[in-house]
């Protein structure tokens, strides 16, 4: 069992929403994946819908190259739409 | 009382009670955190179904005894639970074929106890079904995986199964309660539930590439509360609190 590859686990919590990463497990096959994912991560009422990826076929970004993928959007808050005045009869913005 | 009904409750509730118990001791245990998990999973599935069915139990035996006090305060021979269920957890190719060998007896007995004529005992196996249904698709998945697996988890999978095929056949055996409760159309007639267990079994253990063992000679006697050596140590440990601390709560 030690060389069951990692398994990245996303769950859709109610119908309607996007699924979310709620985090990683072992498992010798997608099958067993989906199996123990249920055990581990729905077992209290957490969802409605798996789903399960091996995680070697995620490619991540490099925090090494956080510099040059994520500052420079730290200095354009023109990005977001934060200058607009919301009416007031306008709820839930 | 209806002396037949309670002991039929009982029948079917010391089966979950007892093997719940021995999976729970596999807690921190489990070969792996998600089988570990899952096992204790199965465990929790199975003491909620013992709620429903000693709530149901001590109403009909109408004398004041609460669900903990038939769990906690029976003696050995009062339980009435199968052979099967007792047997230890040994390793995981034993603790995965007790578990298929149940379970796949346990999803017929609840498909047919949903048809009973007793409403209560109807909604329990409806409520039931769904979570044995589970069980019995993770047992079988690792029939199928540690049969079909390595020369090792092949040939301990294949010592499992010879050693509890043995206590199969008592699922099947119909007590003075069973009987009575067919008549009323509350119970279920087990006999009739054996050959498509059988089918079934052997057809799983076929795609796991293991043999179906030849027995002749069957144990028995749990239903009549005549159990192997190890229920004794499993109820030291299950009453263990309420014996030495009688009425304590959480």
């Amino acid at each position: 069992m030690k060389n069951w590859p990692l398994w990245e686990i996303f769950v859709r919590s109610k119908n309607g929403l996007e699924h979310r990463h709620f985090g990683s497990l072992h498992a010798a096959d997608s099958d067993m994946a989906l199996e123990n994912a249920r055990d581990v991560y729905t077992r209290r009422n957490e969802g409605v819908s798996i789903w399960v990826v091996e995680s070697k076929h995620i490619t991540a970004s490099n925090p090494e190259n956080n510099g040059e993928l994520f500052e420079p959007a730290q200095d354009k808050v023109y990005r977001h739409p934060t200058f607009y005045d919301v009416p007031d009869e306008v709820k839930h913005m | 009382m209806k002396e037949n009904l309670y002991n039929y409750i009982l029948g079917i509730a010391d089966n979950s009670l007892i093997l719940g118990q021995r999976l729970g001791e596999l807690t921190g245990h489990g070969p792996s955190l998600e089988t570990d998990i899952a096992c204790t999973n199965i465990s929790l599935d199975l003491f909620g179904q013992v709620r429903s069915y000693f709530q149901y139990a001590g109403k009909v035996a109408g004398d004041g005894r609460s669900e903990d006090d038939i769990a906690m305060l029976r003696k050995e021979r009062d339980y009435k639970n199968v052979l099967l269920v007792e047997q230890p957890n040994t390793d995981f190719a034993y603790t995965i074929s007790r578990q298929f060998l149940f379970d796949a007896y346990h999803l017929a007995f609840l498909g047919e106890l949903q048809k009973s004529t007793d409403l209560t005992l109807a909604a329990i196996a409806n409520k039931c079904i769904k979570e044995v249904s589970y069980h019995e698709r993770f047992s079988s998945d690792w029939v199928r995986r540690l049969g079909d697996g390595t020369e090792e988890s092949k040939s301990k999978m294949q010592q499992a199964i010879n050693d509890l095929w043995v206590y199969t056949d008592e699922l099947f055996h119909q007590t003075e309660a069973d009987k009575a409760m067919v008549t009323e159309g509350i119970g279920v007639d087990v006999t009739q539930l054996k050959n498509d267990y059988y089918k079934y079994v052997s057809e799983v253990l076929e795609e796991a590439t293991l043999e179906v063992p030849d027995v002749k000679y069957f144990q028995k006697g749990g239903k009549q509360g005549i159990h192997t050596e190890h229920l004794g140590y499993i109820l030291a440990e299950l009453q263990y609190m309420q014996r030495a601390y009688p009425n304590m709560q959480w």
